[in-house]
C-alpha cells in the first residue's frame, strides 16, 4: 500500500473509560514483564481476580499464545467446581499449567500434615516457593490487589522477593512513574500485581463487560452450611460439622475462592453478573473481612505470611 | 476541566498529620467497611490510644503501628457522588524520601499537611520541591492542628502565607489552604463552626473542585514500543501505551532512533479493537505502512520528534545510602529500553530553602541534583517538562539491581542557575 494513501473508512475513537485505562495499565505491567524477566509465571487460582488478569494477560498477546505457563498452588482441599473451571480454562486456552500442590509437599516430608482440622493455609508458601525454585521462575504475576488488605495497600506493583522468598517492607525498591524494573539476580524473584489499582468493584465491573468466565459458586446456590467464626462455612468432604454445630441449607454465594476449610460463603440472591455488581457495590463487609479465615488469626495476619513469601 | 479521576499524593514533614488527615476523610466520607473501621478501633484500644487513631486506616504494617510512623506508601481508593480517588499516603521521614517520591511521581495533585504550631519545615519544603519537579501542578494545604492555636485566623495566615509564596516560586498552578483540625475533623469533609472567619472550601469539596492537569503537552504523540505481536499471514504489529498526545490511524510518525518516516495503517485498542485513535494511558497495537525491524526500545514519534542523544542533563533524586559522583557507572531505564551509563559530571545540588543550585560534585541520600551522563545506546528523549514518559528515567545499581534514581530530562524550570 501507499503510505500516503489514507483508508477513508476511519472507524470511530469510542470514549475512554475507567475501566480502559485499568485494563491498558494491567497490559502494559504484564507485557514489561513478559519482557524483562526471562521465565515469568501466572498464579491460577480459578478465583474472580486471577480469572481476570489471565483474560487481561491473553489478550494483551492476541493473537499469539501466552508466553508463560499458569501454575495453581494447590491445597488438595478445592471446590469442585473451581477445580473444573481451572481444568477447563486452561484446555480452552492451550496454555500450560503447573501444579504446585500441598499433598505433595506434605507426601514428600517438605511439610507436616496439619490433620483435618488443621489449616493449610500457610503450607501454601512452601509448595509455591519449591515450585518457584524447581521451575526457575523469576517472576509471579498474581492477582492481588491494595483495596483488599492494608499489608497489600503497602505494595509495589513489582515487588521484590530474596532468595528465601521474603518480602521486607521496609526496604521495598522505589517505583516510579510507570518505569517497572525487573532485575533479579539468580534465586531472587519478584512478584507482579497488574490489579494493584483496581478495586473489588472494577473487577465485577471488568467481568460484566467482558464477559468472563468465572466457577459457578461465585453466583448464588442453595448448599449446606454451617455457621462458624461467622462465616457461612460449606459443608463437604473437607469440612464436617463439629458437635454444637448444626448444618442448614441457605442461598449463599462466595465473594473470594481459596482453600474450602477457610473460605466462608455470603447469604446472597445474586444469580447474574449484573445483580453481584449490585451487591458488591453496596456491601457493608470487606470481602476478605467477609470470608476469610485466615486473615483472622491476628492483626497482621497478612503482612506476616506475606512476609513468608505467600501470594 | 474536572477529570473523573484524581490520583493525590499526601506530603509534608513527619507528625503533623499527614496518615490522620486521610484517615478522617476515608472515614468521614463512608470509605471504610465496618470491619475495617473495628479493626481499626480494635487495634487503637490495643495500644492504648483512646478510641480511634485516624493514622491506623493507612498505617497498616506491625513497625508503622508501634512506631506511630508512616514508612512506606499506602494506596487507598475513594468515590464520592462526584469523583474518583487514588489516595497515596505518603510518610514523612527524611530516609524514606524515596517512598514519597515512589507517590509523588504518578499523582496529580499534592495534598500538603502542615502543622500550623510548626510551620513549614524543612522536609515540607523538600517534599514540595520534589513534588514540584515531578510535574505536580496543584496542591491543596491542610494547615492542620488549628484546634492547638485555638482556631486563630493570624496563626492559619502565616502558615498559608508563607506556603503560598513557595508554592508561587515552585510554579505550582493552583494552591487551596484550607484551615483544618484532622483529629477533630474542622474542615477536612465537614465546615467548622471554630473557623466562621474562613469562607474557602473543606479539604474534600478542594480535591472534588482541583483540576488534575499536568503541564500541557506541547509535543507530539509518543508510542514507546513495548512488544511485538505476529499477525497471522506474516504481518506484524507493535505494542506499547501511547504518551504525550492522542495518537490516530493515518499518522505520519517516525520509528526513532532509526529515523524511519512511515505512517499508521491500523491502530487497535484492547477493547473496541480497531480505533481511529487513542489517548495517552491506552495500550495499543499499531500497524505501519513500511516493513521496518522495529523492535522493543525502539519508539514512533508524531512531529514535532523528540531527540536522539547519547549525552543528557538531568535533574535526579538520588535515594541510595552512598553517594554519587563523577565516574559512577549505572544502568539506567528509559521507556522500554536499558541501558548502561556513566556520570559525566555532577553539577551540584538544590538548595531546598533558597531553591537555588550550591555547586559540588556528589550527591548524598535524599539530595535532589543536576548531572550529565553518557548512556552506550542512543536515547530517544523529550524534556520531562514536555512529556512525563519520555522524559523520565531511573537508575539502576548494576550489583544489588536496587532503583536508586529517579531522573528527568532538563533542568528545573523554578531552580536558579547555578552560575553566579
Amino acid at each position: 500500500m501507499d503510505p500516503l494513501t489514507v483508508t477513508t473508512t476511519r472507524p470511530v475513537a469510542p470514549e475512554t473509560s475507567h475501566l480502559d485505562l485499568l485494563e491498558s495499565h494491567a497490559a502494559f505491567v504484564i507485557r514489561e514483564v513478559a519482557a524483562e524477566c526471562e521465565r515469568p509465571v501466572l498464579l491460577f487460582s480459578g478465583g474472580k481476580d486471577s480469572a481476570v488478569l489471565l483474560h487481561i494477560a491473553v489478550k494483551a498477546f492476541a493473537p499469539g499464545r501466552l508466553p508463560f505457563p499458569v501454575m495453581h498452588v494447590d491445597t488438595g482441599q478445592n471446590f469442585p467446581e473451581v477445580l473444573a473451571f481451572r481444568d477447563a480454562t486452561v484446555t480452552r486456552l492451550g496454555a500450560r499449567l503447573v501444579v504446585a500442590s500441598v499433598p505433595d509437599a506434605i507426601a514428600r516430608g517438605r511439610v507436616a500434615d496439619p490433620g483435618p482440622l488443621g489449616s493449610r493455609n500457610r503450607l501454601q508458601t512452601t509448595a509455591l516457593l519449591d515450585a518457584i525454585a524447581e521451575n526457575g521462575f523469576d517472576a509471579a504475576f498474581g492477582g492481588a490487589r491494595r483495596d483488599e488488605d492494608k499489608a497489600r495497600a503497602k505494595e509495589r506493583v513489582l515487588s521484590f522477593r530474596d532468595a528465601f522468598g521474603q518480602w521486607d517492607p521496609r526496604r521495598q525498591r522505589p517505583e516510579l512513574w510507570n518505569l517497572y524494573q525487573g532485575r533479579v539476580n539468580a534465586g531472587e524473584h519478584l512478584r507482579a500485581f497488574p490489579l494493584s489499582d483496581w478495586t473489588e468493584l472494577d473487577v465485577w465491573r471488568y467481568i460484566e463487560r467482558e464477559d468472563v468466565a468465572l466457577p459457578s459458586i461465585y453466583f448464588a446456590h442453595e448448599r449446606a452450611v454451617v455457621r462458624r467464626d461467622g462465616m457461612w462455612l460449606a459443608v463437604n468432604e473437607f469440612v464436617a460439622p463439629q458437635d454444637h454445630e448444626r448444618p442448614q441449607r441457605r442461598q449463599v454465594r462466595y465473594r473470594t475462592v481459596g482453600d474450602a476449610t477457610c473460605t466462608g460463603a455470603v447469604e446472597s440472591s445474586a444469580v447474574t453478573v449484573a445483580e453481584v455488581v449490585r451487591e458488591v457495590a453496596t456491601a457493608t463487609v470487606s470481602e476478605r473481612g467477609a470470608t476469610r479465615a485466615d486473615d483472622r488469626f491476628s492483626e497482621t495476619a497478612m503482612e506476616d505470611r506475606k512476609r513468608e513469601g505467600y501470594f | 476541566m474536572v477529570s473523573d479521576l484524581l490520583r493525590l499524593a499526601t506530603i509534608g514533614s513527619v507528625d503533623d498529620g499527614k496518615s490522620t488527615l486521610v484517615g478522617r476523610l476515608l472515614v468521614d466520607t463512608r470509605q471504610l467497611f465496618d470491619d475495617q473501621l473495628d479493626a481499626v478501633v480494635n487495634a487503637s484500644e490495643r495500644r492504648g490510644i483512646g478510641d480511634l487513631d485516624l493514622a491506623f486506616v493507612t498505617d497498616g504494617l506491625r513497625a508503622e503501628r508501634e512506631q506511630g510512623i508512616t514508612i512506606d506508601v499506602a494506596y487507598r481508593y475513594a468515590a464520592t457522588p462526584t469523583r474518583k480517588f487514588i489516595v497515596a499516603d505518603c510518610p514523612g521521614h527524611v530516609q524514606y524520601t524515596r517512598n514519597m517520591a515512589t507517590g509523588a511521581s504518578t499523582a496529580d495533585l499534592a495534598l500538603a499537611v502542615v502543622d500550623v504550631t510548626h510551620g513549614l519545615r524543612e522536609q515540607t519544603r523538600r517534599h514540595l520541591c520534589i513534588a514540584a519537579l515531578l510535574g505536580v501542578r496543584h496542591l491543596v494545604v491542610a494547615v492542620n492542628k488549628m484546634d492547638v492555636v485555638r482556631w486563630s485566623p493570624t496563626a492559619f495566615r502565616s502558615v498559608a502565607d508563607e506556603i503560598e509564596t513557595l508554592a508561587g516560586d515552585l510554579d505550582f498552578a493552583t494552591v487551596v489552604a484550607v484551615p483544618t483540625s484532622a483529629l477533630l475533623g474542622d474542615n477536612v469533609v465537614e465546615t467548622s463552626d471554630n473557623t466562621t472567619w474562613y469562607h474557602g472550601p473543606t479539604v474534600l469539596a478542594a480535591l472534588e473542585e482541583a483540576p488534575a492537569s499536568s503541564w500541557a503537552s506541547a509535543r507530539g504523540a509518543r508510542l514507546p514500543i513495548q512488544w511485538v505481536l505476529r499477525q497471522p499471514g506474516g504481518g506484524r504489529t507493535y505494542a506499547g501505551m501511547v504518551a504525550g498526545a492522542t495518537l490516530g490511524t493515518g499518522d505520519l510518525v517516525t520509528l526513532l532512533p532509526a529515523g524511519i518516516v512511515t505512517r499508521i495503517t491500523e491502530l487497535n485498542t484492547l477493547h473496541a479493537g480497531s480505533v481511529a485513535s487513542a489517548v495517552p494511558g491506552l495500550s495499543i497495537d499499531v500497524a505501519l505502512a513500511d516493513e521496518t525491524d522495529a523492535g522493543r526500545g525502539d519508539l514512533l514519534a508524531a512531529a514535532p520528534l523528540p531527540r536522539v542523544t547519547r549525552t543528557l542533563e538531568a535533574t535526579v533524586c538520588w535515594f541510595a545510602d552512598r553517594a554519587l559522583g563523577a565516574g559512577s557507572r549505572l544502568r539506567l531505564k528509559h521507556t522500554t529500553r536499558t541501558t548502561p551509563v556513566r556520570i559525566d559530571t555532577v553539577t551540584g545540588v538544590v538548595d531546598v530553602d533558597t531553591l537555588r543550585v550550591t555547586p559540588g560534585d556528589e550527591l548524598r541520600a535524599n539530595d535532589i541534583g543536576i548531572l550529565t551522563l553518557t548512556a552506550a545506546d542512543d536515547l530517544v528523549v523529550d524534556d520531562y517538562r514536555e512529556n512525563r514518559v519520555t522524559g523520565s528515567f531511573i537508575l539502576i545499581d548494576e550489583a544489588t539491581n536496587a532503583t536508586v534514581a529517579a531522573g528527568m530530562v532538563g533542568y528545573p524550570g523554578f531552580v536558579a542557575s547555578p552560575q553566579n
